[in-house]
């Protein structure tokens, strides 16, 4: 099973030469598209083969020598309960990707397969990897083939929003780089035999604590990067950018796949790691993510591309699940968590459906179209699916993730206010609102430009692609569990040993001389607070 | 004594120098032979070949006390030969297409070579200084050879007159730490150290000199200048081979002559200079159109990144320079070559980066090596470049100088945007007008194929599972 993560991992990679030695365009295309396949067909024992009750304890690991005998730095891939699922939903929009860039590539087809697919080893590295320095390097790895993508393949701004994407995304990475080197030599000074380590198994323990003023800074050195990866408002206006000039495939991507390295982050790392912080900063970062709920939501709905408008309701929908694990409860955790997948199979999908309808009207602007319901029947109901499912409706995804992420914020200790919750309810009605309007402004009202009398419905390829999607859409929707199982004894592991954490960090700082600032900002002095704490965890 | 075992100790300097003697005579004899150039590489293979066997034996003085071997200084003359190796390789059809192929410049190429040998391994000042200027009069020599040129005789003229002047600082430096310590050579110098101002200001001079030789900030003026107007070929070698002698230098210098005394701070003068140079060279580079000065800038601020590792003073810090270097070394020869060969096509001035609009497509193994030598040198993973930033930026964190560390990775994510700025040409833009480009040949390409090869190799090398090249940087 180790092998088969691994040959997971860098199959997509080892595709790369196979894709550049086809001869004509289809064989390029059909091998692309058969390493992809053969890369979700490779993964699913590791689904299948999971141990649910031991979720909380990597699987499947890999463990590299090390580099030196005093340097812990080394190859560590494995999958828990954080990471199985968003590790299948990259294996299992692979092939979704390649097949929506059938027609729609018109020059450089080896180099676009080759950068979609290094761009699928980079994102299943980014999951699988738990050595925080391996996971650093794939995380920016999968700079590289987006920059390309969005740059080569783009629309007509794409240089500008390339660089943005790239350098803004660069500077958050690289000030988590000083905090992980920071983070590695401290470890390394706890851990027997080494002098730097930045293996997550000993990171997350309870035997390794930050004290509190290195907690704060490196928090939010931390959070900085992962925050502009989500993007969390106000980090977020390299997003819109990149996702309207990026091809259907690179905003798919970065919308399933790549943004949720941000929220993956945040639970990965920041939470065990600076456990005080995350929970002093919880209220500040989830009035952030509020803000931009409603922020995204209202932006959305005035946009005049439905492109734009798609990746506005990102900015949205991602504020709900920075919301989810900032709450800090089983309930809303879980919730973060299947959103993440939600937003992967909804947002995917109505940019995959927004990609089929430019590709045949060229045009992706609200008012071009109208009443084209008429002249597509089946492009309607798979619209109209996803539209439901990003929207939140019951039976479907969606409304699994927003609801237990509302449900656990309502009840949160953290957030201690129910303010937050009501307000980013609020957004679940906007999404309603800009949604619903969008779809009808599209598909229904009278069909009056003639361009849209020529439109065509869906071919079998386009509807084979996207009928996986929905599928899931119903199945997390109608029977979650199936999907929540992985990850929840992890969570709720993972949010108790935080909590004992914080309170041992805590206890430790009674006895140290802090600054003023440290002491009030973590109430290192209100005995109170820490044990109505331990209540709540039990 | 042992005279063959110094003979030995210097072994890659003497082959160098012995052939650097035969191509003179090779072109005395029988003007412009081809032979010159296999006597070269032959030479340097072998040179190099006896570089890596000393790799990881302890560091041992020889020459009474002159020089010394082993350990760092070993590690030094693998970066200078295999720098050097390099950009002899890519010359030969650089200069023949630019009509300057003398063989007087790869004599040349080999007398400096010797040089930088020499100076990686002083270990007293003199073998210090004898080394300097052998390699320094010889790049000087180098950067006057496209002579038509006014662009030509300006760059030489400056890098002369005001390499001449930074000798003296150093020679000044020198002086005063032989006035205040009574000798010469380097350890003795560091056990006789005092807090004295004679010797604080030999200390300083002599920093000054090293400063200017690597072209820190506020002594970079040359740089620019010199690099646009020499063969782009041997800028690569001028911007790393001798770079990484000087820094090797630098590190034996800074780790046993200078201990901490009362009243020397150096670590906090390198820091301080590390900083301006980081911010200084990368901000001018954003602005340069002319790719060969963009890149004399951006190695402006690669010699910042090496002195925040030299301002840690650790042995950590230390190595962490010297892998630096390497990689330093490895991936700018690399960026030189790719430029070199788009000089090389005719009809338009490709050192222009508006030149290069869409060739990305038409020559697509050399636009992807261009891509991955520039995604190096920017630092990100998973190539070379990365690797080195990390050791340094690592070394200056665990010493305690975190701040140091934050102006870097800022500084180098600044620094992202001249380096992507050339792809964005090479692939995001169409090509102005249909131009031939030439094929190079198969050396030409092969080189930069081992080039682009060693760059992923030892970004990736780190968390591979058998021992790395960081554990054969040792002795101080």
């Amino acid at each position: 099973m180790e092998t088969l993560l691994n040959i997971t991992i860098y199959l997509p990679l080892l595709g790369i030469p196979l894709i550049l030695l086809s001869k004509n365009e289809n064989m390029k295309k059909w091998s692309a598209l058969l390493v992809t396949s053969a890369t979700f067909l490779i993964s699913l024992p590791l689904m299948f083969n999971f141990d649910v009750v031991n979720s909380g304890a990597a699987q499947y690991l890999t463990e590299g020598g090390r580099i030196s005998s005093t340097l812990d730095i080394k190859y560590l891939v494995g999958l828990d309960g954080l990471s199985l699922l968003l590790f299948m939903l990259t294996t299992f929009m692979g092939p979704i990707v390649i097949i929506s860039s059938w027609n729609s590539v018109a020059k450089h087809l080896s180099g676009y397969l080759a950068m979609l697919l290094l761009l699928q080893t980079a994102s299943l590295g980014v999951f699988a990897s738990l050595d925080l320095l391996v996971f650093y390097v794939f995380f920016e790895l999968s700079l590289i083939p987006m920059y390309f993508l969005i740059g080569i393949w783009g629309g007509s701004d794409r240089i500008r929003a390339t660089l943005k994407f790239f350098i803004y995304t660069l500077v958050g990475s690289l000030i988590m780089l000083v905090g992980l080197i920071y983070v590695g030599y401290d470890a390394g000074s706890v851990m027997s035999g080494v002098n730097f380590t930045l293996d997550w198994r000993f990171l997350s323990s309870d035997i390794y604590q930050i004290g509190l003023v290195e907690q704060t800074y490196l928090f939010l050195a931390f959070a900085l990067a992962f925050c502009i990866k989500v993007p969390l408002f106000p980090f977020h206006t390299w997003l819109p950018y990149a996702h309207t000039e990026a091809p259907t495939a690179g905003s798919v991507v970065l919308a399933a796949i790549m943004l949720k390295m941000g929220t993956y982050g945040l639970i990965r790392v920041c939470l065990p790691l600076f456990p005080n912080a995350f929970m002093e900063f919880a209220p500040y970062m989830a009035t952030l993510a509020v803000i931009g709920i409603i922020y995204g939501a209202l932006v959305a709905m005035v946009q005049k591309d439905v492109k734009k408008l798609v990746a506005y309701s990102s900015v949205s929908h991602l504020g709900f699940v920075v919301l989810g694990i900032f709450a800090l409860n089983t309930v809303a955790v879980q919730g973060a968590i299947i959103q993440m997948v939600n937003h992967g199979l909804s947002t995917g999908a109505l940019f995959l459906i927004v990609g089929m309808i430019y590709d045949r009207r060229h045009t992706r602007m609200i008012k071009d179209f109208g009443g084209i319901a008429k002249k597509m029947p089946i492009f309607t109901v798979m619209f109209m699916i996803a539209t439901l499912a990003s929207i939140g409706l019951p039976g479907l995804n969606g409304f699994v993730g927003e609801f237990l992420i509302l449900n656990g914020s309502f009840f949160s200790e953290l957030y201690d206010n129910k303010v937050f919750a009501i307000l980013a309810a609020s957004g679940v009605i906007l999404a309603a609102v800009y949604m619903l309007w969008m779809f009808q402004r599209v598909m229904f009202g009278p069909l009056e430009n003639e361009e849209n009398k020529k439109l065509v419905d869906l071919n079998a390829r386009e509807i084979g692609l996207l009928v996986p999607l929905v599928i899931f859409m119903f199945w997390i929707g109608i029977h979650p569990v199936n999907f929540t199982k992985y990850s929840e004894n992890q969570v709720t592991e993972l949010i108790i040993t935080s909590k004992e954490k914080s309170l041992a960090v805590l206890e430790t700082s009674k006895t140290e001389d802090l600054p003023e600032w440290a002491n009030s900002f973590y109430g290192v002095d209100e005995e109170t607070e820490s044990e109505s704490l331990m209540v709540s965890t039990k | 004594m042992d005279y063959l075992g110094d003979l030995q100790a210097f072994l890659p300097g003497i082959i160098t120098a012995v052939a650097g003697l035969a191509v003179i005579t090779i072109e005395a004899l029988k003007s412009g032979h081809k032979s010159a150039y296999w006597v070269t590489s032959f030479s340097l293979i072998v040179a190099l070949f006896f570089g890596i066997q000393s790799l990881g034996t302890p560091l041992q003085e020889a020459f009474s006390g002159m020089l010394v071997h082993g350990g760092i200084a070993a590690f030094g003359n693998v970066i200078i030969l295999l720098g050097t190796l390099f950009c002899v390789f890519l010359s030969n059809d650089y200069l023949e297409s630019i009509d300057h192929n003398y063989n007087e410049v790869y004599g040349m190429i080999l007398f400096a070579t010797s040089g930088m040998i020499c100076l990686a391994g002083a270990n007293d000042l003199i073998s210090l200084f004898l080394g300097l200027e052998t390699m320094s009069i010889c790049l000087y020599v180098m950067a006057g050879l496209i002579k038509n040129e006014k662009q030509g005789a300006e760059g030489a003229l400056k890098y002369f007159l005001l390499g001449a002047f930074s000798t003296g600082f150093l020679l000044y430096g020198a002086a005063l730490l032989y006035g205040a310590t009574g000798t010469t050579s380097i350890p003795g110098i560091g056990a006789a150290a005092s807090s004295d101002l004679l010797f604080l200001a030999g200390a300083a001079l002599l920093l000054i000199g090293f400063l200017f030789k690597v072209s820190a900030v506020p002594f970079h003026m040359w740089t620019p200048d010199v690099y646009q107007a020499t063969p782009t070929t041997l800028t690569a070698y001028m911007a790393t081979a001798s770079k990484a002698a000087t820094f090797m230098a630098m590190i034996l210098v800074l780790s046993r002559a200078l201990p901490s005394v009362e009243g020397l701070d150096w670590q906090a003068v390198l820091s301080v200079v590390a900083i301006i140079t980081m911010i200084f060279g990368n901000i001018i580079a954003l602005v340069q159109d002319n790719i060969k000065r963009m890149l004399a800038y951006s190695s402006i601020a690669h010699a910042g990144y090496a002195l925040v590792g030299l301002s840690a003073a650790t042995p950590e810090g230390y190595s962490a320079v010297a892998f630096y270097l390497f990689a330093y070394t490895i991936m700018n020869v690399g960026a030189f070559g790719v430029v070199a060969y788009y000089e090389r096509n005719k009809g338009l001035d490709f050192s222009d980066v508006n030149n290069l609009a869409g060739l990305g497509f038409k020559k697509p193994m050399m636009g992807v090596m261009m891509s991955l030598f520039l995604f190096s040198l920017a630092g990100i993973p998973p190539f070379v470049g990365f690797v080195g930033k990390y050791y340094v930026f690592a070394a200056a964190i665990n010493a305690n100088m975190v701040p140091l560390a934050i102006v870097g990775v800022l500084a180098s994510a600044a620094s992202v945007y001249y380096y992507l700025r050339v792809m964005v040409y090479l692939y995001f833009r169409e090509a102005h007008k249909e131009t031939e480009m030439i094929d190079p040949s198969f050396l030409y390409k092969g080189a930069l194929v081992i080039l682009a090869l060693l760059t992923v190799y030892y970004g990736i090398e780190p968390i591979l599972p058998f021992g790395g090249l960081m554990e054969l940087i040792t002795g101080f």
